[in-house]
């Protein structure tokens, strides 16, 4: 055998490889879609035109386009939020409460204080990622120190968060009049808008910017590296001198305030203020679908979050203008989530085309 | 015997590739009915393929299988148990928190009123476990039972679904002499039953003794099949490696320097909160190595636990270099020192989904030249890793594939070229040539004699009598928790051991008859 051999027959299988990562959530997405379809001709509905809409309701037009990158933003941080637990072995679903307590933080610090916009934005931005942060690192903790399961505290923690901060928002710093939900914040804690008379604000460079540092930590970093670790084999970890309990609760840490920056881009960018919950908004927890779509990578993150952004748009273009229920987009999700979850049988289904072919091959 | 209608199996021209290895290249393989037949290579020369072959774990590229004289394609282990086939893998497939029936009868539980039957269930594994000999628990939890007893359930698991040919995977790697002579009953106790069994070891003396026939093979390719009373056990090694290898080791005389690490009447409890060390002490020296012996569950595992960190001490003193550690953390101990490698690799000592480059600075990620501040050196790191690969020949197509790509002796390998990097004062070597062929068990004592001759401390903790024997300088005996005795190598006897592991007091009577206070 010569060496030139191997290296080929390892690239083109490293190839291959990323090949399958590739087309496995493409096929995914075509068989929510053709899935979809059914159900709508099941109630009567024209799949062809629903997809033209959910289509067009994206990529028809700018304005299109910038709302849907608003509902991308908030998704690419518990994306990102889920992905970091993931990495460390945790499955932090509390995502949805660490939302909250930012999105309350950051208002506060917006209303609250009066200063320049370049102390203020960022003075908001940390106060809010420290608040989610925090939310996160204590059931980090409690797994770290105590082994209490971290999707039990987190579950736990979304609902201490929906009733502290409704009460808040909602009593003691609710502003005069009948509005439910704080006072305005400054112009100086405003993240900006690229068109004023569009929604869409610089939470999405941010977004892709913690995308690309998160990437950088975790491959690129010491911290990253023991994170990484500690996920796969906690044991040899401990046994490489790594202190898993600390980690632990510094990655829980991360993720909240990644969960957080989802909740702080909401009060600065778009609501300018913080509005008194009445249930949890859901980004955590679609966070999750875009975590698993996305592979738990940093990259895979950002298109998921984009995906899941285009469908959630359509879902209301769809319901609105050809009359096609928004559930028939949840099933369309669903199907997706789990085509991609079943990524073994894609393997498989790989691994044989391609011993196939390859027995072929070395036939001729 | 009659050729060809007595063959339990038949393999003709096997061919498994994976990605830039060729596992297995064109090999034949035949199994007589009701004979031990013993599968011999180096370490990563394609035995696990070839069995897995068989067993449908993997489908062969080319080549035929023939059970029973019958052509069968083997697509998964579901037609390899339906012909009767059964296999005991080198790292076990259990259930830890299931009982030893509920383990059995997995997949193939006898019910009723479509629940489980629990009585008859372990009813069957009574009486199969009595049909040949083979003495197990039913109600027990395999995870607190002993890896002996873990094998047997395994064995007894294949032989509930009907094996009649048996493939088991370095049986022997993980088990203490006395449970290796009882293994051999039981071998030989199926083998009158009219069984076949495949035996992978790389205990060359093992094949003489236990085998009839033995096939090595040789990186991927088939060497040859020879009865094992016609050769050697150097013929074997030099079959196997492709070279004389020397299977004593040679080395000089010891020249100890001063105490490197000094235990003094070390109290830990184990993981069930039973005291395991009871008051054990001793002393290494530079340019020395200590010996462990003792029979497993004396207290070895805590021992290196505690002197690496892992495990809290109750009670004692453990000196380094002259200074107290009172309080042991991994991270300072290597910082300081010693280094260790661990009895199990795949639990504490490698990260199975990690590339080979990643699981080589374990415990130095955060240190020059792999580190600068918090960011990693990833081209530096790879550098390393690829002048490791190739100094301590890990077999291997790149430094970039999975730990868990490697086959089982390679990654000891893996673990041990890290250690030995860190340039240590002392060095724990706990189980170091587990699972490993005879040329890399060469290779490796050299090494540890190299390091002692270079005036490091080596602490050899090992099952493997004959391992204690030629490699320490001294040896220390430890029974329940405590060290009975030490002695030089050259009042050491195999017998003299053997008698002490077992609780015997030492020839030598204690001074004073014990301690007061
Ligand atoms: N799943 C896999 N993916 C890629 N390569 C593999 C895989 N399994 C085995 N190999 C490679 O195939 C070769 C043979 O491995 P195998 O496990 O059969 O060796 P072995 O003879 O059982 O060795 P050992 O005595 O160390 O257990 C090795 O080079 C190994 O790296
Ligand atoms: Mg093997």
């Amino acid at each position: 055998m010569v060496d030139k051999d191997i290296s080929e027959k390892k690239a083109k299988y490293l190839q291959e490889q990323h090949l399958v990562d590739f087309i496995v959530p493409i096929i995914s997405i075509i068989a929510g879609l053709i899935v979809g379809a059914i159900f709508m001709l099941i109630i009567g509905a024209e799949p062809i035109k629903a997809y033209i809409v959910l289509w067009n309701s994206s990529f028809g037009s700018l304005r299109g386009f910038g709302e849907m990158l608003v509902n991308t933003v908030p998704l690419i941080f518990t994306g990102l939020a889920v992905a970091f637990g993931f990495k460390i072995g945790l499955f932090n679903i509390g995502g949805d409460g660490q939302f909250l307590v930012s999105y309350l933080a950051a208002a506060y610090i917006g209303y609250m204080f009066q200063l320049p916009m370049y102390i203020h934005l960022p003075f908001a931005l940390i106060a809010g990622m420290i608040a989610g942060g925090i939310w996160g690192g204590i059931a980090g903790y409690l797994k770290a120190k105590l082994g209490i399961h971290e999707v039990i505290t987190t579950i736990m923690f979304n609902y201490i968060a929906l009733y502290l901060v409704g009460y808040l928002a909602g009593g003691p710093l609710k502003a005069e009049g009948l509005l439910p939900a704080t006072p305005k914040i400054f112009d100086t804690a405003k993240l900006p808008r690229f068109v004023p008379t569009m929604r869409i604000h610089y939470g999405i460079f941010l977004a892709l910017a913690v995308a690309v540092l998160i990437y950088y930590i975790l491959w690129k970093t010491t911290f990253g590296y023991e994170v990484r670790a500690t996920g796969q084999n906690p044991d040899a970890a401990q046994f490489g001198g790594i202190n898993v309990a600390r980690n632990m609760v510094l990655a829980m840490f991360i993720s909240g305030a990644l969960a957080g920056l989802a909740g702080t881009t909401q009060a600065l960018g778009l609501e300018y203020r913080a509005y008194q919950p009445f249930g949890f908004v859901g980004y955590g927890f679609t966070g999750i679908a875009v975590a698993l779509v996305g592979k738990g990578h940093p990259g895979g993150v950002v298109l998921g979050a984009l995906l899941f952004g285009v469908l959630s748009r359509g879902a209301m273009m769809m319901q609105s203008m050809v009359g096609v229920p928004k559930e028939v987009i949840e099933i369309i999700q669903a199907i997706i989530i789990m085509f991609i979850a079943s990524e073994y049988i894609f393997k498989y289904l790989a691994r044989k085309w391609r011993e196939r072919k390859g027995g072929v091959a070395d036939a001729s | 015997m009659a050729a060809g209608n007595n063959l339990a199996v038949e393999m003709k021209g096997i061919t498994k590739r994976f990605p830039g290895v060729i596992a297995n290249d064109k090999v034949d393989f035949e199994l007589e009915k009701g004979e031990i037949h013993a599968l011999l290579g180096e370490n990563g020369a394609g035995k696990t393929t070839l069995m897995n072959c068989l067993y449908g774990f993997l489908n062969a590229d080319e080549g035929e299988i023939f059970i029973n004289n019958k052509k069968v394609e083997v697509t998964d282990p579901n037609v390899a148990i339906s012909h009767g086939i059964g296999m005991v893998h080198q790292h076990f497939m259990l259930v830890p928190p299931f009982t030893v029936t509920e383990n059995i009868v997995l997949g193939k539980e006898p019910t009723k009123n479509n629940m489980i039957d629990y009585k008859t269930a372990n009813q069957n594994v009574r009486d199969i476990s009595k049909q040949y000999g083979l003495n197990v628990e039913p109600t027990a939890k395999v995870q607190d039972i002993s890896v002996g007893m873990q094998q047997r359930v395994e064995i007894l698991k294949a032989l509930y679904r009907g094996a009649d040919i048996l493939i088991l995977d370095e049986p022997t790697a993980v088990l203490t002499p006395q449970e290796v002579k009882e293994l051999v009953k039981i071998m030989e106790s199926l083998t009158d039953e009219g069984k076949s069994i495949i035996f992978i070891t790389h205990k060359l003396k093992e094949v003489k003794s236990i085998a009839d026939r033995v096939t090595v093979i040789r990186s991927g390719k088939l060497i040859d099949t020879v009865k094992t009373d016609t050769v050697t056990t150097n013929d074997l090694a030099n079959m196997m490696v492709g070279r004389e290898v020397i299977l004593e080791v040679e080395k000089k005389e010891a020249n100890p320097g001063e105490v490197v690490l000094e235990v003094e009447d070390l109290y830990a409890k184990n993981e069930r909160d039973l005291m395991a060390l009871n008051g054990t002490s001793f002393s290494v020296r530079r340019g020395e190595i200590l010996g462990i012996a003792g029979v497993d569950g004396n207290g070895q595992t805590e021992l290196t636990e505690v002197l690496s960190g892992l495990r809290k001490k109750e009670k004692g003193t453990i000196k380094f270099k002259g200074r107290e550690i009172t309080k042991p953390q991994t991270k300072r101990l290597f910082e300081e020192g010693i280094s260790h490698i661990p009895e199990d690799r795949q639990k504490r000592g490698l990260i199975m989904e990690f590339k080979l480059y990643e699981n080589l600075i374990l415990g130095r990620h955060d240190r020059k030249p792999y580190a600068s501040g918090i960011n990693l050196n990833n081209k530096k790191i790879k550098e390393e890793a690829r002048r490791l690969i190739e100094d301590f020949d890990i077999r291997t197509p790149s430094e970039t594939v999975q730990a868990k790509s490697l086959s089982g002796g390679n990654q000891q390998k893996l673990i041990i070229a890290r250690e030995f990097d860190r340039k240590p004062d002392l060095l724990i070597a706990a189980q170091p040539t587990r699972g490993i062929d005879v040329g890399a068990i060469e290779y490796i004592h050299n090494s540890l004699i190299t390091q002692r001759d270079n005036n490091k401390a080596i602490l050899l903790i090992s099952l493997e009598l004959d391992e204690i024997l030629s490699l320490s300088d001294r040896v220390a005996v430890i029974y329940e928790g405590k060290i009975v005795d030490i002695l030089d190598i050259g009042d050491a006897t195999e017998e003299k051991l053997g008698l002490m592991m077992a609780g015997a007091e030492s020839e030598e009577e204690p001074e004073g008859g014990g301690q007061v206070g």
